[in-house]
């Protein structure tokens, strides 16, 4: 998985029905040290993440479909499956 | 996913059975200030998607769901059309 920050959300009523009812969160990954590290992606939210949080991002479509509708098949690739409260390093970043 | 811009059509008569009768469109994928954020993609459309509007995209196998039970050959596929994009 990856780390992210939560930077903002998409709205669309006409979508695939898979995603109805599921939040559209766009996140911008980020490394250890909390810098931006590669392009933002979308990604359905499965445990309420809030504006400017740091979350963990899975990014495979069997898992990102089951952990943000409970069912695998979906056209989803990336799914926000834990808000993160802290994150300790045994190295100098 | 990812947001992008439709900026055009592939029109394409010798093709793989399953593409029959579906849309073949160009998009540039953007980042959420609706910039150019990576290079451009054919993508296939599930949704109706039109040209110059702002939509969602998906990759790799999932990508291929939305025609379920066809397996439709494709890694790139509109499942949205944006209406709003919120930043913080």
């Amino acid at each position: 998985m990856i780390l992210a920050r939560v930077v903002g959300n998409v709205v669309a009523t006409h979508k695939n029905d898979r995603y109805e009812g599921g939040r559209l969160l766009i996140v911008q990954p980020i490394d250890l040290s909390g810098q931006d590290e590669g392009g933002e992606l979308l990604a359905l939210d499965s445990v309420d993440a809030g504006a400017g949080e740091t979350v963990v991002v899975v990014r495979e479509g069997w898992s990102a479909s089951t952990a943000s509708t409970g069912k695998a098949g979906a056209a989803i690739d990336a799914a926000i499956i834990g808000v993160v409260d802290s994150i300790k390093i045994d190295r100098e970043l | 996913m990812q947001l992008a811009r439709v900026i055009g059509t592939v029109v394409s008569t010798v093709k793989n059975d399953l593409l029959r009768g579906r849309k073949l469109l160009v998009i540039q994928p953007l980042d959420r200030f609706l910039k150019d954020a990576g290079k451009t993609l054919v993508a296939l459309d599930s949704v109706g998607a039109g040209e110059g509007e702002i939509v969602i995209w998906c990759r790799g196998k999932e990508s291929s769901f939305p025609f379920t039970p066809d397996e439709v050959p494709t890694d790139c596929t509109i499942t949205g059309i944006v209406d709003r994009v919120n930043t913080i």
